[in-house]
């Protein structure tokens, strides 16, 4: 694996995301609306419980990461039927190196995302202690990791434009729904099912181990957290990988 | 010897019995090429013949279903890598890319290629003077025309000096002046510094002032293959076009005409014949109602009609590329 192959992906992936603004401020459309409107509204509905928008932050804020993450790898569809990536895959460099300068470049995406997001939380929401950023930081790195290697995977396996909207209600919403972004997956009244999907969500230790840090509640102990993120992250990579080396071009 | 060293290989391409399905469909049907080391080949072919797709197993791009290829003395299938240290390539469609600017385009490929700093800017500057994109090397390529897109996919290309290149339809969309300069500049560079190439083109005037060698590959398959000057040699010596009522049946009985090629909806046809000097009189004077007589050499439209039943039309051709553009712009 070449760094210098990884550093040129990288770099281009970085230009076109500072280039594509339409982009970058929608994607932040989103999560403010959750966490203000939605977030705020419920708190307001409920009365004194004004909680549930700090509690609901790590999960939003995972939200934004997992949208921004998946939606990165599941873009090289669209680099595949453009030619883009042509140009990179008949270069001299590794099918290694060219998943790793993506998911360096979707990472970079997503966390620049994250990290804007947590100090808007931080400011309005939830004056966590400024300690908790590096955690928060470092565990957010986990999250887009496994997220934009599963984007990734997804996306050099499938070969139609039609993808984008399956994989939004087939991975990214139950990812999301299921992960305890919006209640509390230890709770005891949840029906049975969501409890035990919820618990095969990995998405659900990344925004356990989020509200752990930021706001000091987690329903598991964040070194299972952490092991579950790892694992995970892993074994997309490793399917990442072996999925580029697969790649060909698509008309 | 035991090692096989870049230096030692014969020839730069060698194909054997090569064959692309793509599931039932077969795009390349058992193609069998060998192509000198410094040679320009072209491989010239109606819509769908097979070109690109011949080009995208050379490049690693995809993968043959069955038959063997080598590059650079290295095979595609063991050895991709060291395939793609030794070749360059323009694609047929567009693959630079929108939202970074031309010099960005050519950092990229420079990084890429393992070029270093100083190297990289240098060529850099030599490129983009070369195909004339220098004033505006630092505008995003969103900005370009599709002829800049491919002088600079051209630039590209030629970047990092490969041993071997591969030019799929480099001058689709150039106006004729910058096509010139492009073949010119081709032809130089790649004589002098003994760069293998391998093209396609609908501008068969160009491939054939140009190539060394042809082949002509219709339907997945090579038909003919040889200098130009072969394979017009194969099919005759010249061309009489006949305007006007022309009576085919009676042309048919004459030993001298070869070939009788007419174009529906045309109200002409061509000849083929021996020795238009000598049989031109007895050809008249059986054709019918003649309007007016062209006689002329064989030229390689000719051979590629003679080969595939088909006239090649560089109008469509054009047009493609460009509503690629469009459509690929639109898309992003
Ligand atoms: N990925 C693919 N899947 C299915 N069919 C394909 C694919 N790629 C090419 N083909 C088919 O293979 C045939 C050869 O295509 P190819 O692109 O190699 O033609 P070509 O000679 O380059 O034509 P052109 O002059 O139009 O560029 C065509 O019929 C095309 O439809
Ligand atoms: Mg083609």
């Amino acid at each position: 694996m070449g760094l210098s192959g990884v550093y040129a992906i990288w770099l281009r992936e970085i230009k076109v995301f500072i280039r594509e603004k339409e982009r970058v401020i929608s994607s932040f459309v989103s999560p403010l609306l959750w966490l203000f409107i939605f977030g705020g509204g419920i708190s307001g509905s409920i009365g004194g419980e004004s909680g549930y928008q700090e509690f609901i932050f790590p999960g939003i804020l995972t939200m934004s990461i997992l949208f921004s993450s998946i939606f990165f790898g599941v873009y090289i569809i669209w680099d595949r039927k453009l030619d883009f990536l042509k140009e990179v895959l008949v270069a001299p460099v590794s099918r290694s190196t060219v998943f790793f300068g993506k998911l360096l470049g979707g990472m970079t995406d997503a966390m620049i995302h994250g990290i804007i997001l947590l100090l808007l939380g931080y400011i309005f929401i939830v004056q966590f202690p400024l300690i908790s950023f590096l955690p928060a930081i470092l565990i957010m790195l986990l999250i887009t990791w496994s997220m934009v290697s599963l984007g990734l995977v997804i996306g050099a396996n499938m070969s139609t434009q039609e993808g984008f909207g399956l994989v939004q209600n087939f991975v990214i919403w139950p990812l999301f729904f299921f992960s305890g972004a919006l209640f509390d997956v230890s709770s005891s009244n949840l029906p049975d099912f969501i409890k035990t999907i919820s618990h095969l969500d990995p998405l659900t230790y990344g925004v356990d181990a989020l509200r752990t840090v930021i706001i000091g509640e987690g329903a598991f102990p964040i070194l299972l957290d952490i092991s579950v993120l790892v694992v995970f992250g892993l074994v997309c990579s490793y399917i990442g990988i072996i999925s580029f080396g697969r790649m060909q071009q698509i008309k | 010897m035991i090692y096989r060293t870049i230096s030692d290989y014969m020839f730069a391409i060698e194909i054997e019995n090569l064959t692309k399905k793509f599931g039932d469909f077969t795009a390349v049907d058992s193609i069998s090429l060998k192509i000198k080391r410094g040679e320009i080949f072209g491989l010239l072919g109606p819509n769908g013949a097979g070109k690109t797709t011949t080009i995208s197993m050379l490049s690693t791009l995809i993968r043959p279903t069955s038959g063997i290829a080598r590059v650079a003395g290295y095979d595609v299938l063991k050895d991709p890598l060291k395939v793609r240290q030794n070749i360059g390539i323009v694609f047929q469609e567009p693959s630079v890319d929108d939202l970074l600017t031309g010099r960005e385009n050519l950092e990229l490929h420079a990084m890429l290629y393992g070029m270093d700093r100083k190297e990289m800017n240098e060529r850099i500057d030599e490129m983009l003077n070369l195909v004339e994109l220098s004033d505006r090397a630092d505008d995003l390529v969103r900005k370009y025309s599709g002829g800049m897109r491919r002088r600079l996919e051209i630039a590209r290309g030629l970047l990092h000096t490969p041993k071997i290149l591969f030019l799929d339809e480099p001058t689709l969309g150039l106006d004729p002046a910058s096509r010139r300069t492009i073949w010119h500049y081709i032809e130089t560079i790649t004589k002098e510094k003994k760069i293998t190439t391998i093209l396609t083109t609908h501008y068969l005037e160009e491939a054939d002032s140009l190539c060394d060698r042809i082949a002509i590959i219709d339907k997945g398959r090579i038909v003919v293959e040889g200098t130009s000057n072969e394979l017009k040699s194969k099919i005759g010596e010249d061309i009489i076009r006949l305007t006007g009522s022309i009576s085919i049946s009676n042309l048919r009985r004459l030993k001298c005409v070869k070939k009788i090629n007419s174009e529906p909806g045309k109200n002409h046809v061509d000849l083929v014949v021996e020795d238009a000097a000598k049989n031109l009189q007895k050809v008249l004077s059986i054709a019918g109602k003649v309007d007016s007589v062209e006689v002329r050499r064989v030229s390689l439209d000719d051979v590629f009609l003679h080969y595939t039943g088909r006239y090649i039309h560089e109008e469509n051709g054009e047009d493609s590329i460009m509503n690629r553009i469009a459509t690929y712009r639109s898309n992003r």
